[in-house]
């Protein structure tokens, strides 16, 4: 994690000053850690990128769905992390060992019926890393036919413990997903019947989406200079 | 260590360890099993021309019975999704638009469509016009694929060469107005790459004649055919309720009885302004899919009539009208082919500094997306594509992924299989309509 401020003794170059928000900061070369805003194009003011808790009311049907949610499942108190509203879209972040129990009251619930589960895949906020270490998110996009509703449950874990109950025995669709998920990010999904890799060979190692996956390939010289992995290469961030 | 491998015993030399590969005998690959001396496992794929691209299929065969089916997958793992990190968020759509390669410009749709909505920007109603008609073209030119190889695997060759044949003329209509046949790149975050070209509209109402034939004519061939009904009829079947469990969406379902078609149950760039219908049957077998292919077919070509008419009384723009989002490419024909119109380089490089300034940061630089993350569902051609799109408020996307409907679709192999003729394994991966490309992502 390169730190803002004070000068980078390989390029020689005095670095903007300032610290940057949460979840901003990157590894490799051109840490332009300022706005780097040198042409005034974009006016730029970077945010923490932190998702704020939404409150009630959140407008539309999610109301209705979060209150059947609580009716249909005893404990929904204490298994909501949190709930963000973003977009016109709700995302109910739980905490793990309701996951499975939770899919099933949505699921079944009258009230509910989210009899799809559309899509099932991680995401590693590795850049926004929580206070507890949990980076590896596991997102579910449930669908409801019967009252054409969408919400989106997440659970987030370490990568200590990526353990995340599956979901496999309520919806069998999340039987590839969850492969998907364990191959390429490395949550392991508790219960699953065969969680093997699907996308990688068998032999890999690693999980190849998390971000700090390293990549690279073949190192290229040129003139005594090292092409560097591209997640490393002077960008624009 | 020993080997226990049958068919690769191994010695150690002075080399190092040798192994023989070789065929095996049955009785010691499977031992003397009596209840299951019938008992075959046959490797298919991934490179068969019958399973469509890269699938691989492991078959447990008494006789010609399957009695287990697995799909193994991941033969054509690109790494799109992580590759489209690294990019900016234009430059995306040219790596999701290679991902299920059949059906490109509903990758575009349902990518640019999310990152509109994490920049909540509204794009231009001729850009959604537009991209409906290229869809809608998309979704024929798709179908017609799926009609020659699943005719070609069953040995309806004419299916075949009328399939390409037709698949081609649609392809002709893609190439006129993007430039390209396949991978387009067309649709793009705010709008479009460029406008429709001179006298398009007037082509593709030929090709909308043109298709009616087609269609025609392929329809009066297969439907009667005592061969195409025999090896379609009560085969491969699957129904509602597995559907659902499986997560099996599109003309699967449709053909199982239940019409969920994003497209009217949750319409977006205003399809619940077209007049259509969402052709089910209710057999949730091949053949229903046949029939339920054949008429979305032909649904198709009436929201293609409809939207002609309005993108012809729409002018406009194609892109949104703010510089900060919109590719200052002003698209036109040179002497060279395609490039900057002559008049646009003129004014970045002699005129304005602004707009030049504007050029090469949007080109370079990109533009930053509000962090947040957002999903954007959309009918494609085999079922529910849906683009989940994180952002981190940067100039590229943090996570992009996509829902495909091939790569949930294709887990319902086993459940059509078992049970049935190994024939009929083939006639059931044929019906699903599968996209490795899509699939493996």
């Amino acid at each position: 994690m390169s730190t803002a401020g004070g000068t980078d003794p390989e390029l020689g170059l005095a670095q903007t000053s300032g610290a940057l928000p949460d979840g901003r900061q990157r590894p490799g070369m051109f840490g332009v850690t300022g706005t780097g805003d040198t042409s005034g194009f974009s006016g730029l003011q970077r945010e923490p990128w932190v998702e704020l808790p939404a409150g009630r009311p959140y407008g539309g049907y999610f109301d209705e769905v979060m209150d059947a949610f609580a009716e249909a499942y005893p404990e929904a108190e204490g298994a909501i992390e949190k709930v963000v509203l973003h977009r016109g879209e709700l995302t109910v972040h739980l905490r793990r060992e309701h996951l499975a129990r939770a899919c099933q009251a949505f699921r079944d619930d009258p009230a509910l019926r989210f009899e799809l589960l559309s899509s099932v895949h991680g995401v590693d906020y590795l850049a926004r890393e929580g206070a507890d270490g949990a980076r590896l998110h596991a997102v579910y996009q449930l669908t409801s036919m019967t009252f054409r509703r969408r919400i989106r449950l997440e659970v987030a874990v370490t990568t200590a413990d990526p353990h995340v109950p599956s979901v496999t025995a309520v919806y069998p669709t999340a039987d590839w997903q969850e492969r998907e998920a364990w191959d390429l990010f490395g949550i392991i999904f508790d219960g699953h019947p065969a969680l093997t890799r699907i996308m990688m060979p068998d032999d890999w190692d690693g999980h190849p989406q998390r971000k700090d996956y390293p990549l690279g390939g073949v190192p290229v010289d040129y003139k005594g200079a090292t092409i560097p992995p591209p997640d490393e290469r002077r960008a624009y961030r | 260590m020993t080997t226990s491998d049958f068919y690769s015993p191994s010695r150690e030399t002075t080399e190092g360890r040798i192994y023989n590969v070789s065929g095996g005998d049955w009785d010691t690959v499977l031992g003397n099993d009596p209840l299951h001396e019938e008992r075959l496992i046959v490797n298919m794929g991934p490179q068969h021309p019958s399973t469509h691209g890269v699938l691989r299929l492991v078959l447990e065969l008494e006789g010609e019975t399957v009695t287990d089916a697995r799909v193994v997958i991941g033969y054509l793992h690109t790494g799109i999704e992580k590759n489209a990190e690294f990019r900016t968020w234009t430059q995306g759509s040219t790596f999701v638009t290679r991902a299920d390669y059949l059906s490109p410009l509903f990758n575009e749709t349902s990518y640019a469509m999310a990152v509109e909505k994490l920049l909540g920007i509204t794009v231009p109603d001729r850009a959604n016009l537009i991209r409906v008609m290229m869809m809608e073209i998309n979704r024929i030119s798709s179908h017609w694929v799926w009609l020659a190889t699943g005719g070609m695997e069953l040995g309806a060759l004419t299916a075949m060469t009328n399939g390409f044949r037709a698949r081609e003329r649609c392809l002709d209509i893609l190439e006129m107005i993007t430039g390209l046949r396949m991978n387009h790149a067309y649709v793009r975050p705010g709008g479009l790459a460029q406008d429709l070209p001179d006298g398009a509209l007037p082509k593709i109402r030929d090709w909308i004649k043109a298709m009616d034939t087609e269609i025609a004519g392929v329809d009066k061939l297969l439907r009667g055919q005592p061969i195409w009904i025999n090896r379609l009829k009560g085969v491969g079947w699957i129904g509602v309720e597995g559907c659902l469990a499986l997560g099996v969406t599109g003309p699967l379902l449709r053909s199982a009885g239940l019409p969920w078609d994003l497209r009217k149950t949750e319409p977006y760039l205003g399809y619940e302004t077209y007049d259509f219908d969402v052709p089910t049957d209710d057999g949730g077998d091949c053949w229903s899919r046949f029939v339920v292919r054949v008429a979305e077919m032909r649904e198709s070509l009436r929201i293609i009539a409809q939207v002609v008419e309005r993108i012809e009384q729409t002018p406009g723009r194609v892109m949104v009208d703010d510089p900060k989002i919109a590719w200052p490419a002003q698209l036109s024909i040179g002497s060279d082919g395609m490039g900057n119109s002559p008049a646009h380089v003129n004014k970045i490089m002699n005129g304005s500094m602004e707009a030049l300034i504007h050029h090469f940061k949007l080109v370079t630089e990109g533009f930053r997306v509000p962090a947040g993350q957002v999903y954007v569902p959309i009918e494609g051609p085999r079922g529910e594509l849906g683009a989940h799109v994180v952002s981190d408020g940067g100039t590229r996307p943090y996570r992009v992924h996509l829902r495909d409907p091939s790569f949930v679709n294709l887990q319902a192999v086993a459940a059509m299989s078992i049970g049935g003729l190994i024939a009929d394994v083939i006639a059931s991966v044929a019906s699903i309509d599968p996209v490795m490309g899509g699939c493996d992502r």
